[in-house]
């Protein structure tokens, strides 16, 4: 058997072919990405170093509105945390304790992930559509007609309009790998509680809540890091518009890239997108760690 | 242990009395959380439903005030139209080239290189097996511009294969993350056993273990279909050609061309989504299983 095993032959057949694909499109980008960051480059003519300008662009006397987009970022990663994983939780917890129609309400839930976001996006086009959108109409149908307006093109609302349904989307994601989370606790331990008269909400906040804390640090990063990273719904409603107002970093990289040519630039941008998200990874790592330390 | 015991019988006696009591507030409690439930269901559904409906609606129904309710006539020419003059038939028919090369190619290279990695003998195992569980952490984003300067230069640019290269390396992580741990849960005795009858390394491989692969290769292949049936960036970017053009590609700019044309774009959608409805209905356990593995890393 060991001998099959050596095999050299065999090996480089099974893994090279794998390793060669992933060393070309996966890691040789992300070097050369870096490099390209110390770059003042517009794809076609040569390109000269500049060390580091092209990061104090990004934020020192900053015109072409990447701080905001930063900015953007991150209150769509503040609504994720208050909005989406808090619902996403409530659900969990109200579906895994096992009520009727759990499985069913489970796949209902579940359906937005699975469809592409440009689908979602463009739907959602139409529903904030200002003469004849979903959101306008119901609106007028219920009498508050003199709210509806022109949801994307307006700089006031485009930012949350865009924000909806990327976490309309994810909720069911989350909502998802808490419930496994809180299923898979041990029955016996609620039997014990219930035994004591623990009422529903002390059993969830007591127990179950503290025993999924590893589900919720997941959760956590994913929607953080997704909210750095989130591109598609943004660049198919808005792209990043009107005015910038909807600019995300993600976005407004792509445009500096394929619209100004400014490769160098660009690639500053997409380096501190990977920071940024290595960064919050780990400060939410140990913020989750310094409370479990709290408590025990 | 005997006055726990007593303690407890004593305790469900006394709550006897109350049952019907509690019973009431249970139902009233049960109510509440099943309405909002399924205002919750109405929530994530209705957009949906609507998107449905309107598909089948002529404009006079979409821009002349019956927007919300049913179709008066349910009438399919919206999706003869999207698939003919709107092209979606040609993008579906890439989705469906590109997505599953994809599932093929990286499902024979997650099952290999998992192989090579948690059962054959030699120095670089651990260190391979690291390499690809880092490429988890990466971005597309960061790789986009380097990667299209990269197929620029191959030439392959305005091609299926400039889909299909970059969204099999992104498979392989995962793929191989799934793989390996599930390789390392199966007994070694029926493939010593085939050393014994004198079969060689590729008949090991072929005959008996991708057969005991399928479950985690299922897995796999989910994951690898919902992301690159729907993926945006990189078809967007890579091919220009509509001749090329995947779903999410082809439904962009066509609704970019014809924006005021609310039928035929909806029908597209709904034709765009339809696949993945379909695989989702009779598998939405495994479905929802194999997009939870993501998380497990964790």
């Amino acid at each position: 058997m060991d001998k099959i095993l050596n095999n050299k032959k065999a090996i480089f057949i099974f893994v090279f072919p794998a390793m060669l694909l992933f060393v070309i499109a996966v890691i040789l980008p992300i070097i050369i990405s870096t490099y390209y960051s110390f770059l003042d480059w517009d794809g076609i003519g040569k390109a000269s170093f500049v060390g580091i300008k092209n990061y104090m662009t990004l934020f020192v006397n900053n015109t072409d509105g990447f701080v905001k987009s930063v900015q953007n970022s991150f209150i769509l990663a503040i609504l994720s945390v208050v909005i989406q994983l808090p619902l996403a939780l409530i659900l969990a917890l109200i579906l895994a304790r096992g009520i009727k129609g759990e499985g069913f309400f489970r796949t209902v839930y579940f359906i937005p992930v699975i469809i592409s976001t440009v689908v979602i996006g463009q739907l959602f086009m139409k529903i904030y559509n200002p003469d004849y959108g979903l959101l306008n109409i119901i609106l007028k149908n219920i009498g508050l007609g003199k709210y509806a307006h022109a949801w994307l093109a307006d700089t006031k609302t485009a930012l949350f309009a865009t924000f909806i349904p990327i976490i309309w989307q994810y909720v069911g994601y989350h909502m998802l790998l808490m419930y496994a989370a809180i299923k898979s606790v041990s029955e016996e331990i609620y039997e014990a509680a219930k035994i004591d008269g623990a009422s529903w909400f002390t059993m969830a906040s007591q127990i179950t809540i503290p025993l999924i804390k590893p589900i919720l640090q997941v959760c956590t990063v994913f929607a953080v890091i997704g909210s750095f990273k989130s591109f598609d719904l943004i660049y198919v409603l808005t792209n990043g518009g009107p005015l910038h107002a909807s600019e995300v970093p993600s976005t407004l990289m792509y445009s500096t890239i394929f619209n100004k040519y400014m490769y160098g630039y660009g690639s500053a941008m997409s380096t501190f997108i990977i920071v940024e998200c290595l960064v919050f990874t780990l400060i939410i790592y140990k913020l989750f760690k310094e409370k479990k330390a709290k408590e025990a | 242990m005997g006055e726990v015991k007593g303690q407890s019988i004593s305790r469900n006696l006394f709550s006897k009395p109350n049952r019907t009591n509690t019973k009431k507030k249970m139902n009233i409690k049960s109510i509440l959380l099943f309405t909002l439930l399924a205002v919750v269901t109405v929530i994530q559904l209705y957009p949906l439903i609507w998107l449905v409906l309107v598909s089948f609606k002529n404009n006079a129904e979409i821009f002349g005030g019956n927007v919300l309710g049913l179709p008066k006539v349910w009438n399919i020419s919206n999706y003869i139209s999207a698939l003919t003059t709107g092209n979606v038939a040609r993008y579906l028919l890439n989705s469906v080239i590109v997505t599953g090369s994809t599932i093929i190619i990286s499902s024979i290279l997650i099952a290999t290189s998992s192989y090579a990695i948690t059962r054959m003998k030699w120095k670089f195992s651990k260190l391979t097996l690291i390499i690809f569980l880092l490429g988890m952490m990466v971005p597309i984003h960061s790789t986009l511009l380097p990667l299209f300067i990269i197929l620029r230069q191959l030439h392959i640019l305005n091609t299926y294969t400039a889909l299909i290269l970059p969204y099999v390396a992104f498979a392989l992580p995962m793929g191989i993350f799934v793989m390996t741990s599930f390789l390392e849960g199966i007994p070694r005795e029926l493939e010593e056993a085939a050393c014994v009858d004198g079969c060689n390394i590729y008949q090991i491989f072929y005959k008996i273990v991708l057969p005991l692969l399928k479950p985690s290769l299922a897995t796999v292949a989910i994951f690898t279909y919902l992301s690159s049936w729907n993926e945006l960036m990189f078809a967007n970017t890579f091919l220009n050609d509509p001749k090329f053009a995947t779903l999410p590609v082809g439904i962009m700019s066509m609704a970019g061309q014809h924006a005021t044309e609310w039928g035929p774009i909806l029908a597209g959608l709904v034709i765009a989504t339809l696949p993945s409805i379909i695989l989702y209905i009779p598998l939405s356990n495994q479905v929802q299983k194999s997009l939870m593995t993501g998380a497990v890393k964790g």
